[in-house]
């Protein structure tokens, strides 16, 4: 679904990305996993076409993303950090990005109802805890039933309660056979959700395994246990 | 992209600043002509707004708005819209508030007290100028992602526009008086909005002085249709061209 | 006895006079004709025709009337009407095509060495020169239409021409399309009243070596210029309208070498210069109205003793203009629009004196370019810091007491 081929990028004389190949495919569940700074949200970014690589190419559905938009209607996208205008409202942010989709398909609102967003819908953008405009922005993301979900850092921020629902949500959305990609610093959230794994350092793919076979091989049962095997046999 | 300039115009207009503005041009405006006797004291005094308030106004505006809307910005990217899209939809709504702004503000006591070709004049070049401080308040805070080197950026060719220009053209003036410069200076004139807009007022305001001297030559040129219609083009050039420069860079740009 | 003596005077008179008619049906079929059967007294009158004949030279004291307008066409070769004797008067015709020459000057009608001569109420038509009075004494020019249609200074003649001259009057005459509308060198003691000078190449109305002159209410406009008096003396001038005198040397009236002179109650509006002084001395300019002129008054160095009292000045771009610093006339008690200062004492007068000469008017004389950037902001702040801190600008270049309204004129 998604091809990447030899992606590069800097920032400055900075390499954010170097060389990056990927393949993803549909009902994929990816984490994208690495150490601050190794290139996750770059990556996620040029996915979107908000970042334009140095060279390489993205494949979405075997087409150039290049110049193109009208990929981005089949993304859902969850920000990192969620910027919105801050004299919006909640419900204005929605309706807006409604308006501006403007699309006839049936929406998914169990999010919306879900994170009791309804009851607060006429709060100002600016007036929101860090946690509930997480909550905006997953609500955002699932609303248009998008056949790729792109979720960077999605629990951060959220308290446990609405972590579990997010992450069933994500459960939900995978057996559907959507392709999803999650960038995560806790690795002990991924284990029951993922079924691949995408490492990153410093701009470059580490490795890019199923998590069956990294568990096997590395004969351990928690991801974060396995990853940390993998990294002091590299050393 | 009706819907997203939609979405901006209301945005705009819930920014109070905008309101504010038409507010204070419109007190201007009539203050302008109620207090003098004469209309011709008014037209100066809207003048001097055009010349002076309506392109800080503009740019300054322009500028704090987009660096204000880059989450707004960010958030559209994300969204199935291309991206030159989003930059035209600012682009129009931004000029269109302004239009508007000054249109209400500074239009309608012209239309009620100077209904002539000196207020029609002055209509249609406060409109453009307000316009070309936008273009050029698009290309100021695409050239840094700094909002406080941006702010500073468009402040510096406010004042170069308004101030500065008109100092060196008046300097070169009286350095090369030996020279016959009136013609060169015609052409020197098209590389300031203000003084092209200053210009075209003045053939209309004080036509008796513009055809002495220097004066006619002036309205040799500027006078005739074809002057009209090549400061015209060259003021819409000032808004193409900055334009165009941002867009390229919007483009281009990461967010 | 009063009725008697006038009954044998008329009685006289009309053996004596004649009264001879020229047209297809009447006993004189040409012009010349009738003149050479006329003699002194006689009464010619010619009826609608046209009348080819070149140079008609009227050398009798007679009464020459036109009735219904009949054309005497010059054809382009010669002077058309040439009056050799006192006392004429010509009346009712239309005049046309004198021709061209530029040493003897030929006219529409030409008046020599002669007194008393009327010429009243005949239209003139592309004539070289219209009506001519050379050495003449108490003629009079009454209600005549002059039109040309020149384009060039040097290719065409004045409207009313008169050379070494006294007391004549030159009265409601329509003047258009030639040089100077009204040309006067050395004409003394003479009244120009009621004229309308329009879109002539040269000046409205041109003085040259004249004196003791009047003109009152009279009309100049879209001329090249004005009203022009050079080299003369005690020329009044009186409610007179100079409009829309616009170019690059256009002004509305234009003094050059002029002195001991009245200008009393006239109105100068939408000139490129209202009125322009060059050596000008001891003259009175008082309750004019300048209004919407590029520069109200241009004053040069070179004028002095000149009182400028009690003037509406409105709407002009520049007040005053001056080539040097040394100022040597007195303003008083004009009204100044742009005059921002106070009146505590409420006696009409603004308590704070008023520069008239602002600096940009001062920077524009020295590098005329610079008008390029009138009115930009920079300019409004140089023009404001000048206003209260005088560097540039002459000090004594001042209104002590500006009016604080308008006067009523």
């Amino acid at each position: 679904m998604i091809e990447i081929k030899n992606l590069n990028k800097k920032f400055g004389k900075l390499n954010v990305l170097s060389d990056v190949s990927l393949t993803c495919k549909k009902g994929e569940c990816i984490a994208l996993i690495g150490p601050n700074g190794c290139g996750k949200t770059t990556l996620i970014k040029t996915i979107l076409g908000m970042v334009l690589p140095d060279d390489g190419a993205i494949k979405f559905n075997k087409r150039s993303i290049v110049k193109e938009y009208l990929y981005r209607s089949t993304i859902g996208y969850m920000p990192q950090i969620g910027r919105y205008p801050d004299t919006m409202t909640i419900g204005g942010v929605v309706e807006m990005i409604k308006a501006i989709r403007n699309s006839n398909q049936e929406l998914d609102e169990e999010l919306w109802h879900s994170f009791d967003l309804d009851t607060m819908a006429d709060k100002q953008m600016r007036t929101l805890s860090g946690g509930t405009t997480q909550k905006v922005s997953a609500t955002l993301a699932f609303l248009f039933n998008p056949d790729v979900l792109i979720l960077d850092e999605p629990t951060a921020g959220l308290d446990p309660l609405a972590s579990e629902i997010l992450k069933d949500k994500i459960i939900k959305e995978k057996e559907k056979g959507k392709l999803i990609l999650i960038t995560s610093h806790l690795l002990s959230e991924l284990d029951d959700l993922v079924t691949e794994i995408i490492f990153m350092q410093e701009g470059k793919v580490h490795f890019h395994k199923k998590v069956a076979d990294l568990k096997s091989e590395t004969n351990e049962t928690k991801i974060s246990k396995a990853i940390a095997s993998i990294l002091k046999q590299k050393q | 992209m009706n819907r997203i300039i939609k979405i901006i115009l209301t945005d705009i207009l819930k920014n109070k600043i905008v309101v504010v503005y038409t507010i204070v041009l419109s007190l201007l405006s009539w203050s302008a002509f109620g207090l003098e006797d004469n209309s011709a004291k008014g037209l100066l005094t809207i003048l001097n707004v055009i010349l002076f308030t309506v392109p800080l106004v503009s740019i300054l505006f322009t500028t704090i708005y987009l660096y204000n809307s880059s989450e707004f910005i960010e958030l559209l990217l994300s969204q199935p819209i291309k991206r030159n899209k989003i930059w035209q939809s600012l682009f129009f709504g931004l000029s269109a508030s302004m239009v508007f702004a000054f249109f209400i503000g500074a239009g309608i006591p012209l239309l009620v007290n100077a209904p002539n070709a000196v207020g029609l004049m002055m209509i249609l070049v406060g409109c453009l100028i307000s316009v070309v401080f936008i273009a050029l308040a698009f290309l100021c805070s695409i050239v840094t992602r700094d909002k406080a080197k941006g702010i500073g950026i468009a402040i510096m060719t406010w004042l170069y526009f308004a101030l500065i220009f008109d100092g060196l053209v008046l300097f070169l003036l009286f350095q090369l008086s030996e020279y016959p410069i009136e013609k060169a200076m015609v052409a020197v004139t098209a590389l300031s909005p203000i003084d092209l807009a200053r210009i075209q007022i003045l053939l209309h305001l004080d036509v008796s002085a513009m055809m002495g001297y220097t004066g006619a030559i002036f309205k040799d040129f500027f006078g005739t249709t074809v002057g009209l219609f090549a400061s015209f083009g060259l003021l819409l050039l000032w808004i193409v061209i900055p334009f165009y420069l941002s867009l390229r860079k919007f483009i281009r740009k990461d967010l | 006895m009063n009725r008697l003596c006038l009954l044998f005077l008329f009685v006289v008179a009309t053996f004596q006079a004649q009264v001879l008619e020229v047209g297809t049906n009447k006993p004189f079929k040409t012009i010349k004709l009738a003149l050479k059967a006329s003699k002194a007294g006689d009464t010619v009158i010619v009826h609608k025709g046209l009348y080819k004949e070149g140079n008609i030279r009227i050398d009798k004291k007679i009464v020459f009337l036109g009735k219904d307008f009949p054309v005497i066409d010059g054809q382009k070769k010669t002077e058309v009407l040439s009056i050799h004797a006192d006392s004429v008067v010509v009346k009712g015709f239309k005049v046309i095509n004198s021709g061209y020459a530029a040493l003897d000057d030929p006219c529409g009608i030409k008046v020599y060495n002669k007194s008393f001569v009327l010429i009243e109420g005949n239209q003139l038509d592309d004539n070289f020169f219209g009506i001519y009075i050379q050495n003449g004494r108490n003629c009079i020019v009454k209600n005549n239409t002059i039109i040309a249609y020149g384009k060039e200074e040097q290719q065409i003649g004045n409207g009313i021409h008169a050379w070494k001259s006294n007391d004549l009057q030159i009265i409601g005459n329509t003047i258009r399309g030639h040089r100077d509308g009204i040309y006067l060198e050395f004409v003394h003691d003479s009244v120009i009243w009621r004229n309308i000078a329009t879109n002539n190449i040269r000046y409205g109305l041109h003085f040259m070596f004249s004196s003791n002159d009047s003109y009152i209410t009279n009309i100049f406009r879209n001329n090249g210029a004005g009203v022009a008096v050079m080299f003369s003396k005690k020329v009044t001038m009186i409610n007179n309208y100079f409009d829309e005198n616009w170019g690059a040397s256009s002004y509305g009236l234009l003094l050059k070498e002029i002195s001991d002179s009245y200008i009393h109650s006239n109105h100068f509006k939408n000139n490129t210069s209202g009125i322009y002084m060059e050596g000008t001395n001891r003259i009175k300019i008082e309750k004019n109205s300048l209004q919407g002129n590029g520069w109200a008054m241009k004053i040069q160095a070179s004028c002095m003793d000149n009182e400028i009292v009690n003037n509406n000045f409105q709407g002009n771009t520049f007040d005053m203009g001056t080539n040097g610093s040394l100022v040597l006339n007195t303003f008083n008690n004009n009204y100044w629009d742009k005059y921002e200062g106070y009146d505590i004492n409420r006696d009409g007068l603004g308590d704070v004196s008023y520069h008239p000469l602002s600096l940009f008017a001062v920077l524009v004389e020295k590098n005329p370019s610079a008008m390029l950037l009138f009115r930009s902001f920079m300019i409004t702040l140089l023009d404001k810091s000048e206003k209260v801190l005088p560097s540039i600008t002459p000090d004594n270049f001042v209104d002590k007491a500006p009016l604080m309204k308008p006067l009523k004129l």
